[in-house]
């Protein structure tokens, strides 16, 4: 992308699972698929993964139960160990870090938030919030000041002395974003964070997380199961099944060029107008002779539904937000988009 | 020889492939008896002689002295017994029961700890425990027991928490380290089927008579369940809470500080809770090696037939045994509760500084009116001679003496003793192939295979007879109580008012020291075996309702539905739906039962038994280690084989149904 180097940068990396995974990874053939390495008593958690994530990116991992997704997660943050390949996280290979190391990793630099929360039943929310900066051993006054300031910021002012059953499952969930936030982390993990609540509670939790990643800007690794969701929230999508990514890239790609047919069975049903971008779809310019207002490529093409209709140019200048023409846009195309025909 | 032949022909006809071996195992019992009949059974096979025994006792005895003298074991058991336990012990029965140690401070006016459980039972359950709490207290004290009940409890509020904090510990060591589970697993089984005497002689060998040994021989059976419930509570304890633990940088001590431990809050105090009731049913019994309690007198008392005192120190212990069960019980579902901010500090702690004030308040209080400090010898309302006289002149009346007695001569002429001289008839090598046909058959291979090497142990042992006997009066009780505590249950499984109320008996009772069901047996039956069954009958009874009524209120209501739907008679939905679905629960209460059976039978030995039971009793008043040894290890042996056959069954059976 940029110079700047990617935060997360996974190479080849292999999670074997079975008697000595070590050993037979090694004398494993090149190519063996899921199914021929169960057969031979391992399970392939995660299959010869490569995969960047950079500053300020929010990669969603997606895949039904099962895929790896969770898996690939905790080798990121190493709770589990790999069993082949490397994982650099800003540059330092963790597998190398000592076990202070990786401790110290985990207090400065990791935050992470988990699908039934992982609460301890026995602290206050104000004292659960602050168990990773008490853990780093932070006096007592100043990790109560910053355990307030997050509860704040997730919402839960009032009830910093309830006790985790006391609380619903999103005011749970919302103890948990807060916790994974206290030490100000560069990377946050996220466990399929929504999917124990109710679809309505979800929402309304997504918008909210919508709202603090824009205010905090941080590299995001969320994970999930719900196509939608994986939409409304990624800049890149990951799909993974048995242990290996099928396809990763932005929304707008996924949608309109599903690499393989596992994935086009999820794109089938959706409804391609809401998610692809005006700019997902636009060409270069190549000497296209251009007039008229551009249109915003922010804009999906649904928003952009009406113009489409009424404006009768066959080729629409596409500009970025800062009014700066970058591509163009055939109505043709944008109209079948918006009409679900191919 | 007709029913074994029929059983024979029985178990062949069973579908299963295992059939030839059972039919094998039971053609060369049956062969042996019929040769021990008709007279040609050499004696060699029908009992092991004398010279093929080993000497186990006496090489046992030579390894004990060996550990003890020459390795200097005893000089630390010794040095832990003289200095920090009696330490503890001594400051424990200064501030109880006023004996004459540092620090000089007691006894505490029975009031001022009357008022103290109040609130402890306030606290941890309401009103209701409160009550029970501060009227435990009042009833000891009023009935003339306070000192006696204080001794009692004087050793138990040292021994539950050294026993919690050695388990705790153990049980750490042993969710850590695999290998260090896996050499426990069996000891601790061995242990919880080992029969109390056999933890009170090396407790007294080793760590002097009286509390120290008493202390001692709690503490260590005391210790497994904590151990279990330990590894249990912590390899529960949610993925995702570690994780959260791991990811918030927890050093290994803060995980294990922070996180392992207070989510594994549940089991620990469950653990507690069994630790607590398995102090107290210990140290009542270690009136056996003579120590001075509830439990001593309750012994002495039973000794003179005095039934009206056993009567009142009975109700004494059951009082204590409830109370403090049902606080520590409350205690584990007791959850947090948050105070609103700002909360005042005294209002925080309202509940602590109320106790303090109520102690100190009686302690003073008691200086004005001795009587709230110590009911004295005159002032008691014991109505033991009274209640004497009532007991006696009931099982003197007409009917309940003639019930009783013919009872007694029914079960005795014509069940018991036939019973027992058919088990000692059956030649030993028979008998062990029984025992092994039948482990097969229950549980399969493996349980098979223990069974033989169990029994030929115990054989070899030299106690062969009164093991022989042992059996048989954990055979007869559990078949009796079989046959009463199934239907109950089935009964009382009908309704749910029911199941609720004798679930709640049933729960209380298990609770009761073993002791306590000595009463009742006494009283109805006198001194005779009889008594013993019968004992061993009410204690082994509970379980077997208890898990009736559990399994068959368990079983999921789509099933029972599906049947009334299917138009099957209560009968029918019974027995083709209920029972099948409920049998592995029940076996637990069965196996449960046997495994009472088996602890209450040595117990019953104060009443006169011929068992190994009777012998263990012995022993602990000389030093005979070896042989104290040997004996417990023989009731550990044949309790192991009916634990391991049965488990196995429950096991395979859950499988199959798809249950858990």
């Amino acid at each position: 992308m940029s110079a700047t180097a990617p935060v997360i940068s996974a190479k080849n990396v292999w999670k074997l699972f079975g008697a000595s995974p070590e050993a037979y990874l090694k004398s494993m053939p090149a190519g063996r698929s899921f199914d021929e390495i169960r057969t031979d008593g391992y399970i392939a958690g995660v299959k010869d993964v490569s995969i960047e994530v950079d500053r300020g990116e929010m990669l969603v991992i997606m895949g039904l139960s099962g895929s790896g997704k969770s898996t690939l997660v905790r080798c990121f943050s190493r709770l589990h160990d790999i069993t082949g390949g490397t994982i650099e996280v800003d540059g330092q290979n963790i597998m190398s870090l000592s076990e202070r190391d990786l401790i110290e990793l985990r207090r400065n630099k990791m935050g992470m938030v988990f699908q039934s929360f992982g609460l301890l039943p026995h602290r206050t929310v104000l004292d659960n919030v602050a168990f990773p900066l008490e853990m780093r051993g932070q006096d007592r006054h100043d990790r109560r000041e910053r355990a307030l300031e997050v509860i704040k910021l997730v919402g839960l002012e009032g009830r910093e002395e309830y006790f985790p059953r006391e609380l619903s499952g999103g005011q749970q969930q919302r103890v948990g974003i807060a916790r994974s936030l206290a030490i100000e982390p560069d990377i946050w993990f996220l466990d399929e964070p929504f999917s124990a609540l109710d679809p309505l509670i979800r929402r309304e939790m997504q918008d909210e997380f919508l709202r603090l990643q824009e205010m905090l800007g941080k590299t995001i690794v969320f994970i999930t199961h719900d196509f939608d969701e994986a939409l409304r929230l990624a800049d890149r999508i990951a799909i993974m099944r048995n242990g290996a990514v099928e396809q990763c890239d932005t929304p707008d790609q996924i949608v309109m060029n599903p690499s393989t047919e596992y994935v086009a069975k999820f794109t089938e049903d959706i409804d391609k107008a809401r998610v692809v971008h005006a700019k997902g779809l636009a060409k270069p310019v190549n000497g296209h002779a251009l007039e008229g207002a551009p249109i915003n490529g922010g804009a999906t093409i649904h928003e952009l539904a009406r113009v489409l209709v009424n404006d009768n140019r066959i080729l629409l200048p596409v500009a970025d937000d800062k009014g700066v023409v970058t591509g163009v846009l055939e109505r043709d195309t944008a109209l079948n988009v918006l009409l679900g025909a191919e | 020889m007709v029913t074994l032949s029929t059983d024979l022909t029985e178990t062949s006809d069973k579908p299963w492939g295992r059939s030839r071996v059972l039919t094998a195992l039971l053609a060369v019992a049956f062969a042996l008896i019929l040769a021990k009949a008709v007279g040609i059974l050499p004696e060699w096979l029908n009992r092991i002689p004398e010279a093929a025994i080993p000497p186990t006792a006496q090489v046992l005895d030579a390894i004990f002295s060996f550990i003890q003298n020459d390795l200097g074991l005893i000089y630390v058991t010794r040095f832990i017994a003289e200095g920090p336990l009696e330490f503890l012990l001594d400051t424990s029965a200064n501030l109880l029961e006023g004996k004459r140690r540092w620090p000089y401070l007691g006894p505490i006016p029975w009031s001022a700890i009357a008022a103290v459980a109040a609130v402890v039972g306030y606290a941890v359950g309401g009103w209701k425990l409160a009550a029970l709490g501060a009227g435990t207290f009042i009833w000891t004290a009023a009935i003339g027991q306070w000192k006696i009940a204080m001794q009692t409890m004087s050793v138990i509020v040292v021994a539950a928490p050294l026993a919690f904090l050695l388990g705790l510990a153990l049980g750490i060591a042993a969710w850590k380290y695999g290998w260090f589970e896996r050499m426990l697993k069996p000891i601790l089984s061995i242990l919880q089927t080992l029969p109390f005497f056999t933890y009170l002689l090396p407790a007294v060998i080793f760590f002097k008579v009286g509390p120290t040994a008493g202390a001692v021989a709690t503490i260590t059976f005391a210790i497994p369940p904590m151990i279990l419930m330990t590894t249990l509570g912590l390899k529960k304890v949610s993925p995702e809470v570690i994780e959260a633990g791991q990811m918030s940088g927890c050093t290994r001590w803060q995980m294990l500080r922070h996180v392992y431990i207070p989510a594994a809050r549940t089991e620990i105090l469950v653990g507690v809770n069994q630790v607590i009731m398995l102090c107290l049913a210990m140290v009542v019994l270690t009136a056996f090696i003579g120590m001075p309690g509830l439990g001593a007198k309750l012994l002495a008392m039973m000794g003179s037939f005095k039934l009206g005192r056993s009567f009142e120190i009975g109700i004494t212990i059951v009082l204590l045994a409830v109370t403090l069960d049902r606080m520590s019980k409350a205690w584990v579902v007791k959850q947090p509760v948050h105070f609103e901010r700002n909360t005042p500090w005294w209002k925080r702690h309202q509940i602590s500084l109320v106790a303090l004030g109520l102690f100190i308040g009686f302690i003073l209080l008691s200086q004005l009116f001795p009587i709230l400090a110590e009911v004295g010898r005159k002032q008691h309302l014991s109505q033991g001679k009274e209640i004497d006289v009532v007991i006696k002149s009931f099982l003197a009346i007409e009917a309940i003496k003639g019930t009783t007695e013919w009872l007694r001569w029914f079960l005795n002429v014509k069940v018991l003793i036939p019973f027992r001289d058919t088990l000692l008839a059956i030649p030993t090598p028979a008998f062990i192939l029984i025992v092994v046909a039948f482990a097969y058959w229950v549980g399969g291979r493996r349980p098979g295979i223990y069974a033989a090497v169990f029994f030929t142990i115990v054989a070899f042992s030299g106690w062969w007879d009164r093991s022989v006997i042992t059996l048989y009066t954990v055979i007869s009780a559990v078949a009796l109580a079989t046959l009463i505590g199934i239907p109950l249950g089935v009964i009382a499984a009908r309704s749910e008012r029911w199941s609720k109320s004798i679930l709640l008996a049933c729960d209380t009772a298990q609770t009761f020291p073993s002791f306590i069901y000595l009463i009742p047996a006494i009283m109805l039956f006198g001194v005779n075996d009889v008594a013993v069954v019968f004992s061993i009958l009410i204690f082994a009874a509970v379980p077997l309702i208890r898990y009736t009524i559990i399994g068959l209120s368990s079983v999921p209501p789509e099933m029972t539905e599906a049947a009334d739907m299917s138009g099957s008679t209560r009968r029918q939905k019974l027995m083709s739906v209920q029972f099948p679905l409920a049998l592995p629960t029940m076996a637990v209460g069965f196996n449960q039962a046997i495994m009472f059976a088996f602890f209450m039978v040595i117990i019953a030995a104060f009443i006169g038994t011929q068992d190994l039971g009777q012998e263990l009793q012995r022993t602990l008043a000389g030093t005979e280690l070896g042989k104290n040894f040997v004996l417990g290890l023989n009731v550990s042996l044949m309790a192991l084989t009916f634990d391991m056959a049965i488990s196995s069954w429950t096991e395979q059976r859950k499988k199959r149904l798809g249950l858990d």
